[in-house]
C-alpha cells in the first residue's frame, strides 16, 4: 500500500499529520492525568496540568501567619517564612481578600492595633506588635507568586496506605488481585476441555453446541445479576470471594470456549489422528499435544479475562458486597469520585494506581491481545 | 480465612479438581464401566467414545447453563412478579413504560446505539487507514490501542479531568473549557464553532445517503433471494431512514446557524442536558476505537494487492481505492465491529454511573436497571429492564448464531 501514498509526497505528509493528531488525541487525556497525580493539590487546582513545566504566576491561597513571637526592643515579634521550599517569587501581596495585591514585597504593611508586617519577595516575613499576639487573630496573607515548576509523589503514598473511602488503595489493590488471578486461571482449564470437545470430537447435536455458545456470547450478564444472587444465597455462599470467582467464571466461558474451538480448529489434522493411532487416550492427546499447542489462544484468552476481571465494577458491587475489606480499586474509585470528587490529586493518583497493573499487562502482552481480538469476535 | 490465603486454595481446588475431574472420569469411563477387552471389546469403545465428549463438556455447560441461560428465564419471570413476591402479569413493565426516566433511559440508549458504533467504527477504520501506510505505524496503533485496558471507572475519572469546570475569575484546569475560553466570537470561532459542525453535518448526511443508496443497490442486485413485497418494504423503509436523517439534519443545521454561544462563560458540559449524553459517549468512543482499529486494519491487509494493483492501473486515486476497492472487500468485518461495539454500548454501567449518576438526563437502560435493583430493592421493575437490554440484544444474538450455523455447515 506504500506505492499508493509513495507517489504523492504531500499526501504523505497529510497522513503523518493526520496520525499525529489521532494519536495525541488518544493519549493527552491519559496523559493529563498522570502529570496531574505528581502535582500537589494547590497546583492542580491553580492551573491546568498542560503548565505544570513553566513557572506560574498565580494569587495562592491565603497563608495565615503563624509561628512563636519574640520580644525584641518592647515589641513582639514574628518571624518565618510562608513558604514550605524556596524558589517562589512573590510578586504582589496583600492582607485582605478584597485587596489581594495591595502592597509590593519588601512594604510595609501597618494593620489594626499598630501590628505591621512585612513580606519580602522569598516569602519571609516580619510581622511586629507592641502587645502579645497570643490572643489575636493573626494576619492572613494573599500573595500572587511565580513559583517554579514542582512534582511530587506524595499523593501516591497518601493514597496508598491511608483510607480515604472506607479504606486505602492499597487494600483495594489487594482484594482486586483476589478477584482476578483465580477468575482468570479458572476458566481456562474448564473452557480448554469442552472446547477440545467441541473442536475434535465427533457427537450428535456438536453444532448446535456452538450455536448455543455463540448465543450466550451476547447475552447481558445484566440479567444474570438476581438469579445468581439468589442462588448464591440459597446454596449458603451469599456475597464474598467465592461467589465472585463463580460469577466471574460463568461469565467469561463462552468467550473461551469460541476463542480456544476457533484456535483448535486450526490446528493439523495429521497430529491427533497419529496420536490417535499410536493409541492416546483422548485425555492424553489432549494434556500432551492439544494444551501446548494452544499456548497463544489460551494467553490471549488470559489476558482478556484478566483485563475484564481487573476493570469490572457491576459484577463485584453485586456479589462481593461492599465491606471495606471486599471492596475493589473500580469500586473505591467511585466511591472516591463522589466523596472527595474535588480532589484530584487523591483521584488522579487513586485512579493511576488501579490502571497501571492493566496497563502493564497490555504493553507487555500486547501481541496476545490483539491475536485474540482477531479470533473472538464473531466473523 | 484471609482472602488472599483463600484465592490460593481456589486456585489449587479449581485447577486440581478440574484435572482430577477429567482424569477421573475418563478412568472410570475406560477402566470400570465400559473397558477395552473381554467379550464386547469393540461396542465398549463405541459407548465409550460416544459419552466422553459429554464428560469433557459437562462443567462447562453445566457453569453456562446456570450462570447464563438459566438466569434469562429467571430474570423473564422475575420482570412478571412485584415487590413481594406476588404474580402481577406485565404490570410491571406498564409501570415502567410510564416512567419519564425510562423513557429518557431509552431515548439516551438509542443515541448512544446510533453514535458510539459509528463513531469508533470511523475513527477505528481511519486510524487503521492511516497507520497502515507509514514506518510508526504499530506505535502509533498500539498508543491508539492503548485505551483498552483502561477499566471504564478509570477512564471516567480521565475525562472528568477534561470536563472540569471552574469560575470564570481563576484559572480553568479542565481542558476543554481551558479551549472553550479561547473562543472569543472572532473568525476562529466561527470556522470552528459553525462552519466546521456545518459542513460536518453535511458530509454525515451525504455518507447517510450514500450508505443507504450503496445497500438498496446491493440488495436490487440479490432481489432473486427475496420476494417482492420484502423488497418494496426495504426500500420504504430506507427511504424513510434517509428522509427522517435529511429532516434531523436540516434541523440541527438550522439550530447551528442560530446558535449563539455563551463565549468566555466556562460550561458545565456535564450539566447540559442532551449534549452531556455525547460528552459520556466521548469515553467510550475513546476505549472502542482501538478494538475496532485493530481487528479493521487486520482486514484491510487482507484485502487482495491484485484488485488494488488493477485499481492503481485503471487509474483510481487514493480516495477511489479506500472506499470504492477496500471498504466494500471488508464489509463483513465492518459490520462485526459495528455489532460487537453495539452489545458494549447496550451494557454500558460504569461510565454513566461514575460521571453523573443518571443526572441531568443521562440515564441509559443499564443503569437504569442498577437504579431499579440495588437502590429502590424493586427486583421485579429491575428484572423489566433487564428484559429490555436482552430484547434490544436479541436480533444481533439470532444474527451471530444463524451465521455461525452458516458456517459450520
Amino acid at each position: 500500500m506504500d506505492n499508493i501514498a509513495g507517489k504523492k509526497p504531500a499526501l504523505l505528509w497529510a497522513v503523518h499529520i493526520s496520525v499525529v493528531a489521532l494519536v495525541l488525541l488518544w493519549v493527552v487525556p491519559t496523559f493529563g492525568l498522570l502529570v496531574s497525580s505528581f502535582r500537589t493539590g494547590d497546583q492542580i487546582v491553580s492551573s491546568g496540568w498542560w503548565q505544570a513545566l513553566s513557572t506560574q504566576e498565580t494569587q495562592q491561597p491565603a497563608i495565615r501567619v503563624a509561628g512563636d513571637e519574640v520580644e525584641k526592643d518592647g515589641a513582639f515579634v514574628i518571624e518565618g517564612n510562608l513558604y514550605e521550599t524556596t524558589g517562589t517569587t512573590i510578586s504582589r501581596w496583600g492582607t485582605s481578600s478584597r485587596e489581594p495585591e495591595a502592597y509590593a514585597p519588601g512594604e510595609t504593611a501597618s494593620l489594626d492595633d499598630g501590628v505591621t508586617l512585612t513580606v519580602q519577595p522569598d516569602g519571609a516575613y516580619v510581622l511586629s506588635s507592641p502587645a502579645t499576639t497570643a490572643e489575636m487573630r493573626l494576619p492572613r496573607v494573599f500573595t500572587t507568586a511565580s513559583s517554579p515548576p514542582e512534582f511530587t509523589v506524595n499523593n501516591y503514598s497518601n493514597v496508598i496506605a491511608s483510607p480515604m473511602a472506607g479504606q486505602s488503595i492499597g487494600q483495594a489493590f489487594l482484594n482486586t488481585l483476589t478477584v482476578a488471578i483465580p477468575a482468570t486461571i479458572i476458566p481456562i482449564l474448564v473452557a480448554a476441555f469442552a472446547a477440545y470437545a467441541l473442536a475434535w470430537m465427533e457427537f450428535p447435536g456438536r453444532a448446535l453446541l456452538v450455536a448455543f455458545i455463540v448465543g450466550l456470547l451476547v447475552v447481558p450478564l445484566q440479567l444474570a445479576l438476581i438469579p445468581l444472587l439468589q442462588f448464591h444465597n440459597w446454596i449458603g455462599i451469599g456475597k464474598g470471594y467465592l461467589g465472585i470467582w463463580m460469577a466471574h467464571t460463568g461469565f467469561g466461558l463462552p468467550l473461551a470456549i469460541y476463542l480456544l474451538r476457533n484456535y483448535m480448529v486450526g490446528l493439523p489434522r495429521d497430529i491427533i489422528e497419529n496420536a490417535r493411532v499410536d493409541g492416546a487416550t483422548d485425555f492424553q492427546i489432549f494434556v500432551r499435544i492439544i494444551l501446548p499447542l494452544s499456548f497463544p489462544a489460551l494467553a490471549s484468552f488470559a489476558i482478556f479475562q484478566f483485563l475484564w476481571t481487573w476493570n469490572d465494577l457491576l459484577v463485584a458491587l453485586v456479589f462481593l458486597g461492599t465491606g471495606n475489606d471486599q471492596q475493589v480499586l473500580t469500586g473505591n474509585l467511585v466511591n472516591l469520585m463522589g466523596s472527595r470528587g474535588g480532589d484530584w490529586e487523591i483521584l488522579s493518583a487513586s485512579a493511576f494506581v488501579s490502571i497501571a497493573v492493566p496497563l502493564l499487562v497490555f504493553f507487555s502482552m500486547q501481541r496476545f491481545l490483539v491475536r485474540g481480538l482477531l479470533a473472538g469476535s464473531v466473523k | 480465612m484471609h482472602p488472599a490465603l483463600q484465592a490460593f486454595v481456589v486456585i489449587l481446588v479449581g485447577v486440581g479438581g478440574c484435572v482430577g475431574y477429567f482424569y477421573a472420569s475418563n478412568l472410570v469411563l475406560d477402566k470400570i464401566l465400559f473397558p477395552a477387552r473381554g467379550p464386547h471389546a469393540g461396542r465398549n469403545i463405541n459407548r465409550a467414545s460416544a459419552i466422553r465428549p459429554w464428560l469433557f463438556l459437562f462443567p462447562a455447560l453445566a457453569l453456562l447453563c446456570l450462570y447464563l441461560a438459566y438466569p434469562v428465564f429467571a430474570t423473564a419471570w422475575l420482570s412478571l412478579h412485584g415487590r413481594s413476591g406476588q404474580f402481577v402479569g406485565g404490570a410491571n413493565y406498564i409501570a415502567m413504560f410510564g416512567e419519564p426516566k425510562f423513557a429518557e433511559s431509552l431515548k439516551n440508549n438509542m443515541l448512544w446505539l446510533v453514535v458510539v458504533p459509528a463513531a469508533s467504527t470511523a475513527f477505528g477504520l481511519l486510524a487503521a487507514q492511516l497507520t497502515d501506510r507509514i514506518k510508526w505505524g504499530n506505535i502509533a496503533k498500539s498508543l491508539i490501542f492503548m485505551p483498552m485496558a483502561i477499566s471504564f471507572v478509570g477512564a471516567s475519572v480521565i475525562f472528568k479531568l477534561i470536563y472540569d469546570a471552574r469560575d470564570a475569575e481563576v484559572a480553568q484546569i479542565g481542558l476543554l473549557n481551558a479551549l472553550w475560553l479561547k473562543f472569543d466570537g472572532g473568525p476562529g470561532s466561527f470556522l470552528f464553532l459553525k462552519l466546521l459542525p456545518f459542513l460536518l453535518v453535511i458530509a454525515f448526511v451525504v455518507l447517510a445517503v450514500a450508505l443507504a443508496g450503496y445497500a438498496a443497490q446491493a440488495v436490487a442486485q440479490t432481489r432473486k433471494d427475496f420476494n417482492g413485497r420484502l423488497l418494496a418494504g426495504g426500500i420504504v423503509f430506507a427511504l424513510l431512514v434517509v428522509l427522517y436523517a435529511i429532516w434531523g439534519a436540516v434541523g440541527s443545521l438550522w439550530g447551528l446557524v442560530m446558535w449563539a454561544p455563551p463565549f468566555g462563560q466556562p460550561q458545565n458540559w456535564l450539566q447540559l442536558p442532551f449534549w452531556n449524553n455525547f460528552f459520556l459517549m466521548a469515553v467510550l468512543v475513546w476505549i472502542q476505537t482501538g478494538f475496532a482499529m485493530v481487528i479493521l486494519s487486520a482486514a484491510l491487509r487482507g484485502v487482495p494487492e491484485d484488485t488494488i494493483e488493477a485499481a492503481i492501473i485503471d487509474g483510481a486515486n487514493p480516495f477511489q481505492i479506500f472506499f470504492k476497492i477496500k471498504v466494500p472487500q471488508i464489509m463483513g468485518t465492518i459490520v462485526v465491529v459495528w455489532t460487537t461495539i453495539t452489545i458494549t454500548v447496550l451494557k454500558v454501567f460504569d461510565i454513566v454511573l461514575a460521571m453523573t449518576n443518571g443526572q441531568w438526563e443521562t440515564q441509559v437502560l443499564a443503569n437504569y436497571m442498577y437504579d431499579k435493583l440495588f437502590r429502590s430493592l424493586d427486583w421485579g421493575m429491575g428484572s423489566a429492564s433487564a428484559m429490555i437490554i436482552m430484547l434490544l440484544v436479541t436480533p444481533i444474538l439470532v444474527w451471530n448464531v444463524w451465521n455461525v450455523r452458516k458456517e459450520m455447515k
